[in-house]
């Protein structure tokens, strides 16, 4: 047990000691909390449209005011022709075209169903979801406004007000908040930047100045140099963790549902194994170049398919099968759940299992390739 | 301990069908100085790393202090010190944190450790730069300080591979005599060098030439049966035959 503590000792004052350290340790991470979710917002508030009002009345004129009301979309271009719109939603200029009919009023007014067009510009799927969402609760509110007076008013048969009607209701984020779904995977991904590059480069470093060879003539237990190269990673990034969940919670007044000691525990574990997988990255590279190489692939591929950005249910089949290997996947669903859903032990505990099974398979392959002797 | 420190019996290393190491055998007595010659990529890093358990041997014999080198590599750990090639202490650590990590992975006690520090700046002549980084010493104290740390635990054997390479002659003598202090305390020290006059100083040399030991035996009687002048004639008389080595 002396050992280990002359070991982190060593750990600990070689990371503190490396200048480029501590900014990567704890300013880099804050300064891309910030930037990732303002960056992440700015854009959907930024929503664009193009307004094409055949109709001209007061009716629809109303409808384009609600959409603008929001503060989500600006109206960029007015015109009457259809052609015109395309071409600027085309150009990127606006992300949306909202077409209104012809006998827009009149026909609404009679009782009449109506219907107004949205044309989104989809090449980016997040935000067009997000777009096409926003549009129809809009539209929704203005139908639920306006159904009454003309119930009333209306020459026809008064429409029955029983009518069974579609409400969707975004639960647990319940004003699409952008920054309030981005947070946790953010967290997320810093977190296992920290897991994964930090704790393999360090080893690798060793075998890169040659250190790791006199360490492997010494009686020194494989477990011992392990735990050396994961405990100081694995506190720092809880640091990180703990200072990033602060942010979201008093930064960018996330709820935060569930039990915190939970998302602590959890984070724990994850980190654990996301560790494991820079060790096993670490024993199968000899340089720092090669260990980082790796380590950004997987990464990027983990992220991309991880349900950061694009929803994992909107995925190809194969593309969701292959998620159930992916651990920031199952961490970013854990994190989410429990952030903003309030979901306790009960309900992730066969992830959280799942992660540990992970874990312990990259430490066994990690460790099992790990020589002190070589070949 | 046994009488003889160190022995190989037809000690081979392979990679792929490169032998590095060819059948080599020999013994190294307890508490001598064993000097191990050879030109550059004749094998002896290779050798050592074999002896040392760093590298697990193609086929052959081998046993140091006692133990054999295929089976209780860790139980030979504890017993020797080793100084690579490589320079290999932290240069981002103080002088003072080198000596306390590798003294604290051999199990040395912090008490212990207290008089180790004192102990070895006095032989290396370090006092004024315990709280200096490692990086910033010049070569020569830096080689003083990684053979003070490599026999920190009081190893019965050090194997030294090219100790002074790139060292001025004033700290190579100042080097050899505490080669020849450790060997008084009864270390039993296994050096490969590239400079002929070290060779002089050892008790015994082999020279190896293209992964075989081609000669084996005291200065005195190596110079006697090549009816050489110095180490030096022996050495350039035998890796004239060479083939496979860079220089
Ligand atoms: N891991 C390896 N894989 C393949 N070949 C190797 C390996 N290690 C060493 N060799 C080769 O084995 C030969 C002996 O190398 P070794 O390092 O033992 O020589 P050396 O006698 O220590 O030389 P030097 O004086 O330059 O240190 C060289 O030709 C080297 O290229
Ligand atoms: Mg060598």
């Amino acid at each position: 047990m002396k050992t280990i503590q002359f070991i982190l000792q060593k750990e600990f004052l070689q990371i503190f000691r490396n200048r480029a350290m501590l900014p990567i340790l704890f300013v880099m991470p804050i300064v891309q909390l910030l930037v990732l979710s303002f960056a992440a917002t700015y854009e959907l508030k930024e929503a664009s449209f193009a307004l094409i009002d055949y109709d001209q009345s007061s009716l629809s004129r109303e409808l384009s005011a609600q959409f603008q009301a929001t503060g989500y979309f600006s109206l960029e271009h007015k015109t009457f022709d259809t052609d015109e719109a395309l071409e600027e939603l085309k150009a990127g200029n606006v992300n949306m075209v909202l077409t209104i009919p012809e006998n827009f009023s009149r026909d609404y007014s009679q009782g009449n169903s109506v219907s107004v067009q949205m044309l989104i510009d989809a090449v980016d799927g997040t935000k067009a979801g997000m777009i096409q969402s926003y549009g129809s609760s809009i539209i929704r509110d203005f139908n639920q406004n306006h159904i009454r007076e003309v119930q009333l008013i209306s020459s026809k048969k008064a429409p029955q007000l029983s009518r069974i009607e579609l409400i969707p209701v975004n639960w647990y984020n319940p004003d699409l908040d952008y920054i309030t779904y981005m947070v946790p995977g953010i967290l997320v991904v810093l977190v296992s930047m920290i897991g994964l590059f930090l704790s393999g480069m360090n080893i690798v470093r060793e075998q890169e100045i040659g250190t790791i060879e006199q360490l492997n003539v010494t009686p020194i237990k494989k477990s011992h140099f392990i735990t050396g190269k994961i405990v100081p990673f694995w506190i720092i990034g809880m640091v990180d963790l703990v200072i990033g969940l602060a942010l979201a919670r008093y930064g960018f007044n996330i709820p935060f549902l569930g039990s915190l000691t939970l998302i602590l525990i959890v984070s724990g574990i994850y980190l654990i194994v996301i560790q494991a997988l820079g060790l096993f990255i670490s024993t199968v590279t000899s340089t720092q170049q090669q260990a980082m190489f790796i380590a950004w692939f997987i990464m990027v591929v983990f992220i991309l398919m991880g349900g950061l950005f694009t929803p994992i249910e909107s995925m190809p089949v194969w593309a969701q099968d292959l998620t159930l290997a992916n651990p920031v996947a199952w961490f970013i669903k854990m994190m989410r759940m429990v952030l903003l859903k309030g979901a306790g032990w009960q309900e992730i505990q066969h992830m959280v299992f799942v992660l540990i099974g992970m874990g312990g398979l990259f430490y066994g392959v990690a460790i099992n390739r790990y020589k002190k002797t070589a070949g | 301990m046994p009488e003889v420190a160190i022995q190989t019996r037809d000690l081979t290393k392979k990679f792929g069908d490169f032998t590095a190491v060819n059948q080599i055998s020999f013994d190294v007595r307890r508490g001598e100085i064993f000097g191990f010659l050879g030109a550059n990529g004749a094998g002896k890093t290779t050798a050592i790393k074999m002896l040392t358990g760093l590298l697990s041997p193609t086929s052959g014999e081998g046993s140091v202090a006692g133990h054999d080198i295929h089976s209780e590599s860790e139980a030979i750990k504890k017993k020797i010190g080793y100084m690579s090639q490589r320079f290999s202490l932290y240069d981002d650590l103080t002088v003072k944190e080198n000596i306390r990590f590798y003294g604290g992975v051999y199990g040395l006690s912090r008490h212990i450790l207290r008089s180790k520090y004192d102990e070895i700046l006095e032989k290396v002549d370090l006092k004024d730069e315990i709280d200096s980084r490692v990086g910033s010493l010049p070569l020569g104290w830096k080689q003083k300080l990684a053979f003070s740390i490599a026999l920190l635990h009081e190893p019965k054997i050090v194997f030294l591979d090219e100790p002074t390479g790139g060292v001025d002659p004033i700290t190579r003598r100042q080097f050899w005599e505490m080669i020849y202090k450790a060997s008084e305390d009864g270390v039993t020290v296994f050096v490969t060098t590239h400079y002929m006059d070290e060779a002089e100083y050892c008790d015994r040399v082999s020279i190896m030439v293209d992964g075989k030991i081609e000669a084996l035996d005291s200065p005195v009687e190596l110079k006697r049966s090549f009816s050489a002048k110095s180490i030096e004639e022996v050495f350039i008389e035998l890796a004239r035959g060479a083939e496979n080595s860079d220089g």
